[in-house]
């Protein structure tokens, strides 16, 4: 660690990781409603699971690209933060905001948490993974202005690089976005025309701009290759996440009451899409072949490398499965979304996020470089305990998404829901036994902090 | 094997003008033109008939008038660059400028025929042809503009960037131009 401010990345990384326990404690329960559909009803109803499940993720992440920031922009600028006070204080208030919104999902009807929390004022409540009440999104929104600020004025004062610039940039997008969230229109159209400005130019847009600015830092610690090679692949990247990723909105624009051009538009840009993953997976592979050391923290590449291939596939692959309009026709919001859904975060955001816990953790935690080897040994075990868990869950709800789509949209006589989802009850209990490998996996993932020994060397 | 550095060194061929950076943006680019063009030729083949009376609308005139526009703008851009490898600034600016007018001849005759056939009642949902007709020349006209962008972007820049990055920009140019060769037939003449 080269300045002592990069440590208020600490606490989020712990907030992120406890977060991410219940985001998976949710969705075991999730699975298991999926097969038992009373399962802890009425005190969890499917509803409240998967919003709990969908929006704890996303708050986590959130955490996680916050601590990244934290530790990335001090150090890319070669100065201390501008003020770790404020980032200390803005933890504990979207913590807060954060745990109260969770508390309240769980503990009254939805409808009286939109009543009690003045959703009348400012409707912006139940619609899909924005459900947070009205009040908790302007939290968000201070949350993230003394964020920029803070971030801002250390970026303006010290160096600028390529990687902090692509993160700023990055993180200016998410916020921008997430004023979306705050218009609600009355028509449907048009809600969910500016729903996915939230949702899809996040994940397919501004996100990937984090991400790869997180993997292009952790590559050049750990690699040592050229800043210059490394800030090149970037630029590359990013110019393709946007060129294919602004427009690739179209293709949520298929069905939802917008002009008809948008199936050829959403269908051909959304097609090169998984080109910028591609290309991280290259630009991951080609960094550590070309490494000039061997870092210590074997774990942080391990990820760093992971994120290259799973979000190529879960991002790239599985979503251009479904992304051409005439087979999105019959594959539109089936399991087959679920799986693509599953392994996208997975591998993107969520194994970006890790990566740089590896990498900084050790270091804020005082060691020189690395975690001890048998640290390292069970991170490992965590990383493909989850990783190849993850992988079956998507197969087995890709198994799903076909047959659903199969049986319920196509053929001569198509079957009711209902009836599908009994026909397909097997594949959801082999996901629910992926889920639960997924948890075991996590909990050595947080084992591997506590496990000690002697600070390992190359 | 005595000759082969020099003759490898005197073929233009052998070593990608301007930045290898640019060349990846570039094949991008044309991928993302190849499928329009192919999912046109589709559609085609499924509505030939509504195709070729949306065909017959379009005006083939503006559309040569558009490819010599191109055509000489590329021409201005290639004598630009040579003028700066002579070191020449003066002509450099001047076929700059020259390129930029072309283009600008291009605009203004794309706008018109968008103007004439919207006015007509054939807007971006006219028709399944005037659809594929809006989207593919218009994303093309938003390349085109990007283009003048970069064009001028390096007429300021000159002293900063030097002949690499004129290359870098010239070929993104001709990239532009050589996806409307490809265009004009496909779209107005076929």
């Amino acid at each position: 660690m080269k300045f002592e401010s990069q440590s208020v990345a600490k606490p989020y990384f712990i907030a992120a990781i406890g977060l991410f326990v219940g985001q998976i404690l949710f969705g075991v329960i999730l699975g298991l409603q999926y097969v038992m559909g009373d399962f802890l009803f009425p005190e969890i109803p499917f509803n409240v699971a998967r919003m709990v499940h969908t929006n704890l993720l996303i708050v986590w992440l959130l955490f996680g690209f916050m601590g990244s920031a934290y530790y990335l922009i001090p150090e890319e600028s070669e100065t201390e933060l501008h003020s770790p006070k404020l980032a200390l204080l803005l933890f504990w208030v979207f913590l807060v905001a954060g745990a109260l919104t969770i508390v309240g999902y769980l503990s009254v009807p939805y409808a009286t948490l939109a009543k009690i929390t003045g959703n009348d004022l400012l409707p912006t409540m139940g619609r899909e993974f924005l459900e947070m009440p009205t009040i908790t999104k302007v939290g968000v929104v201070i949350v993230a202005l003394g964020f920029l600020y803070n971030l801002g004025m250390t970026f303006l004062k010290g160096r600028k690089t390529v990687i902090s610039s692509v993160l700023m940039l990055g993180l200016i997008g998410l916020a921008v976005m997430f004023l979306f969230s705050f218009y609600n229109p009355e028509n449907l159209v048009r809600d969910k025309f500016y729903w996915w400005w939230v949702v899809h130019l996040w994940v397919e847009g501004v996100w990937e701009l984090i991400m790869g600015a997180l993997l292009a830092f952790v590559l050049i610690k750990t690699t040592g290759v050229d800043r210059e090679v490394i800030e090149k692949w970037l630029y590359l990247i990013i110019a393709m996440a946007l060129i294919t990723g602004i427009i690739g909105t179209g293709h949520h624009y298929f069905w939802i009451g917008t002009p008809e051009y948008w199936l050829v538009l959403g269908s051909v840009f959304s097609a090169l899409e998984p080109v910028p993953f591609f290309m991280m997976t290259l630009f991951a592979f080609n960094m550590v072949n070309k490494r000039r050391r061997d870092h210590p923290n074997k774990v942080a590449v391990l990820w760093a490398m992971g994120t290259g291939v799973m979000a190529f596939l879960g991002a790239g692959v599985w979503g251009f499965m479904h992304t051409l309009s005439p087979i999105n026709y019959v594959t539109h919001g089936t399991q087959l979304t679920a799986a693509h859904g599953h392994m996208a975060f997975y591998g993107a955001y969520v194994m970006v996020v890790l990566c740089m816990i590896s990498y900084t953790m050790p270091l804020m935690r005082g060691r020189a470089a690395a975690n001890s080897n048998l640290s390292q040994v069970v991170e490992m075990w965590s990383f493909w305990l989850m990783t190849v868990s993850m992988v079956f869950i998507t197969l087995f709800l890709t198994a799903a998404g076909i047959v659903q789509s199969y049986l319920q949209r196509m053929g001569d006589s198509p079957l009711p829901f209902m009836v599908v989802q009994e026909k397909i009850e097997i594949f959801y209990w082999m996901r629910e036994v992926a889920g639960l490998v997924f948890l075991i996996g996590l909990v050595v993932y947080i084992v591997s902090f506590f496990v000690k020994g002697e600070e390992a060397t190359v | 094997m005595p000759n082969t550095s020099s003759v490898a060194a005197e073929n233009p061929m052998t070593k990608l003008p301007g930045d290898l950076a640019m060349w990846v943006i570039i094949l991008a680019e044309l991928s993302v033109f190849a499928i329009l063009f192919l999912v046109f030729a589709v559609q085609f083949s499924l509505n030939e008939e509504l195709f070729k009376q949306g065909q017959a609308l379009l005006d083939t005139r503006a559309g040569l008038i558009i490819t010599l526009a191109l055509l000489s703008a590329s021409y201005f851009v290639a004598q630009a660059v040579a003028f700066f490898e002579r070191n020449q600034p003066k002509y450099f600016a001047l076929f700059l400028l020259a390129a930029c007018a072309s283009a600008l001849v291009y605009v203004v005759v794309k706008l018109a025929e968008y103007n004439h056939l919207v006015e007509a009642g054939f807007g971006l949902s006219g028709n399944k042809f005037f659809t594929y007709y809006f989207l593919i020349t218009g994303f093309h006209l938003l390349h085109v503009l990007l283009g003048m962008g970069i064009l001028i972007f390096v007429l300021f820049k000159r002293r900063h960037i030097g002949l690499h990055g004129l290359n870098t920009a010239a070929s993104y140019w001709h990239m532009v131009d050589l996806v409307w060769l490809v265009l004009f037939p496909i779209l107005y003449l076929l």
